[in-house]
């Protein structure tokens, strides 16, 4: 029976240290990520998403819970006997091998014959376009053709899974983009499953299949970006991810009453008492003063972006909000600092969130 | 350490400090250029000179005494530095890549013990204890030269070793565990490649300092097991000759290519590795 599942963690939970001293990384974390998928972990500095990926490669033991691969549980599989590989944050190259025998390390670790280190070491740099690169060492190449390599040994060995720790954190924003994007083609090339780690959201709403947002050690939110960008489960997940503008107001029927007083339509089922509305500043619209079901702002500021410009606004019990608009061919949006304004919300994209 | 700080204060700029440099270099160096210079002195006497000549070193090697004491030294100091840098490398790895324990620094100490216990008493407490195995077994052969030479050898062959394994990124050690190496493939084909030039360092310095020991050698060697100092030592005591003056001049001469290269391995180190 194979089932579609590749990383499974039950209630992983890690605690470092002892006693009064501990520190909980990781707060009993439950996932399952698809075979073959683009999986990225996203959080802030400090979240656990290190930690988790360590429990997956084996370096480190969960204090409780468990690890599955493809459905096997691993637990306390040491990391030499895990199908499972890492592109390290640092790299990790072995600087004392070249750059072809780094790649062949796995390999000969596992004890395949001559021709086939040979022919997959071949492929392997043909896959990441170092063919001219083979014998030189780590050191004398650029930090993204190291990345590179990184990238070639942990593929190598063909694992199961390939475990990447912000691998581009490290490069500038130019490298960082063209890698994004060669991340993307090797692992539709491989097919192989991905579990990408980052800090940075709009490189996990670019690249991923399926997010996981992290916080303290535990999973906020797992979905596809889209999903995760437009329904966000609470206010730190639409925070984290994107620009959001927050209003508080309390239920009444299928409407919102906001703190300015007005009623805003809204998907509130399930919800009652205080809420917290987030809309994102492209689904603010702006129309002439008095349009029937607008809300009354004045504009504070605008500030032009190039192809955006933002409109800064108040409402009338001073909430700030900020509407993202398509600027004009002039430039110029004809709004000025003082004028008073209607705004509406597109349909479907107030967010009701529990306080 | 910085220029500045070089500009605002410097040792080198205080009153009398060129001639205590000079002086010292003076103390330090002068026996030992007389020593070499009269290695080479024609006649027979190590304060008289009477020529150039380089007749004192075939004479030296020709004596069967030195020839033996020679190969003996060579023996030992290769056997100990062996034994001593193999020690050394498990100590360093067990200090340096386990869990951080209260009872480390009691390790630390305990392995260092040579450099801080008077070699006079380590002397006497060794010839002791082998006098106890002798009786025991009757061996007498060089084993306990070769033991007593090691145990001293230890500290000096784990200093460089330990700080290499220190200053090493142990992400590379996990990263090999990740590409399927066991533990020891890792240690073979990672750490200790990396490690090598503070082992050949580590090795070298064991080496220098097991050739050139006398207190422990005297005290612990059996009738007939003269190494090269202890030799020499017995030669000084009857009278001066210019065979020691020889003998001297080629160990400094391997001191200083061993030195040299100490120094080129540990410099090694502190080049960045990325
Ligand atoms: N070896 C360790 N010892 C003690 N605390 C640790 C250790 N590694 C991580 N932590 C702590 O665990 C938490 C999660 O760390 P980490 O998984 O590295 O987060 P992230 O990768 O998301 O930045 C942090 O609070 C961190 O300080
Ligand atoms: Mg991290």
């Amino acid at each position: 029976m194979s089932s579609a599942i590749a990383i499974e963690t039950r209630r992983a939970l890690k605690e470092y240290g002892t006693g009064s001293h501990a520190v909980r990384a990781l707060d009993g974390v439950c996932v399952r990520i698809d075979k073959g998928e683009f999986f990225t972990l996203l959080g802030p500095s400090g979240c656990g998403k290190t930690t988790l990926l360590r429990l997956i490669a084996g370096f480190e033991t969960p204090t409780s819970g468990q690890i599955l691969l493809h459905g096997k549980n691993i637990t306390t599989v040491p990391p030499n006997l895990r199908p499972v590989n890492t592109v390290f944050q640092s790299y990790a190259l072995f600087p004392h091998l070249t750059v072809a025998d780094n790649i062949a390390f796995s390999l000969r670790m596992l004890g395949r014959s001559r021709s086939d280190v040979l022919q997959t070491v071949e492929r392997m740099l043909s896959l990441v376009r170092l063919e001219s690169f083979a014998s030189r060492k780590p050191q004398q190449l650029s930090g993204g053709q190291q990345q590179r390599v990184a990238l070639a040994r942990a593929l190598a060995p063909e694992p199961k899974v390939l475990l990447l720790d912000e691998p581009l954190s490290a490069l500038d924003l130019k490298l960082r983009k063209e890698m994004q994007r060669e991340l993307k083609r090797l692992q539709t090339e491989t097919g192989i499953t991905f579990i990408f780690v980052t800090h940075d959201q709009e490189e996990a709403l670019t690249m991923s299949d399926r997010i996981a947002v992290m916080r303290s050690g535990k999973i906020l939110q797992v979905g596809a970006p889209r999903e995760i960008y437009n329904h966000p489960v609470d206010r730190f997940v639409a925070d984290f991810i994107g620009e959001t503008n927050f209003l508080s107001g309390r239920v009444e029927g299928d409407k919102i009453r906001l703190s300015s007083g007005e009623l805003v339509a809204a998907e509130t089922e399930g919800h009652s008492g205080s809420v917290t509305l987030a809309v994102r500043p492209e689904q603010v619209g702006i129309c002439p003063a008095g349009t029937s079901d607008s809300l009354t702002a004045e504009i504070v500021d605008t500030v032009y972006f190039g192809t955006d410009t933002h409109c800064h606004l108040s409402l009338a019990d001073e909430t700030e909000l900020v509407a993202r608009l398509q600027s004009p061919p002039s430039g110029n949006i004809g709004l000025s600092r003082g004028e008073k304004v209607g705004i509406k919300f597109n349909p479907g994209a107030v967010q009701v969130l529990n306080e | 350490m910085t220029i500045v700080s070089d500009r605002a204060f410097s040792v080198s700029r205080l009153p009398g400090f060129a001639t205590i440099a000079v002086t010292v270099l003076v103390m330090l160096y002068l026996p030992i250029v007389l020593l070499v210079l009269f290695a080479f002195n024609a006649g027979p006497s190590p304060a008289i000179w009477e020529g150039f000549s380089l007749h004192w070193f075939p004479r030296a090697w020709a004596n069967e005494q030195v020839k033996e004491a020679t190969i003996r030294s060579l023996v030992i100091a290769t056997s100990a530095a062996i034994i001593s840098t193999s020690v050394a490398v498990l100590a360093a790895l067990g200090t340096t890549r386990r869990r951080k324990s209260p009872g480390q620094t009691f390790v630390y100490l305990m392995i260092n013990q040579p450099l801080m216990v008077p070699e006079i008493v380590t002397a006497v407490a060794l010839l002791i204890l082998f006098g106890f195995i002798k009786v025991a077994t009757g061996y007498q052969g060089l084993g306990y030269l070769i033991l007593a030479h090691s145990a001293f050898c230890i500290p000096f062959a784990y200093l460089p070793i330990r700080a290499r394994l220190e200053g090493m990124d142990i992400t590379l050690e996990i990263a090999a565990a990740d590409l399927y190496a066991t533990p020891w493939q890792a240690f073979r084909h990672v750490t200790l490649p990396m490690l090598m030039p503070a082992v050949a360092a580590g090795f070298m310095l064991a080496f220098i300092t097991s050739l050139d020991d006398v207190i422990i050698s005297l005290f612990v060697k059996s009738a007939g097991q003269d190494t090269l100092p202890t030799y020499m030592l017995g030669q000084i005591r009857r009278n001066m000759t210019v065979e020691v003056n020889a003998i001297s001049t080629l160990l400094i001469g391997l001191t200083v290519i061993l030195l040299t290269a100490f120094f080129l391995l540990t410099r090694e180190r502190n080049r960045p590795q990325k």
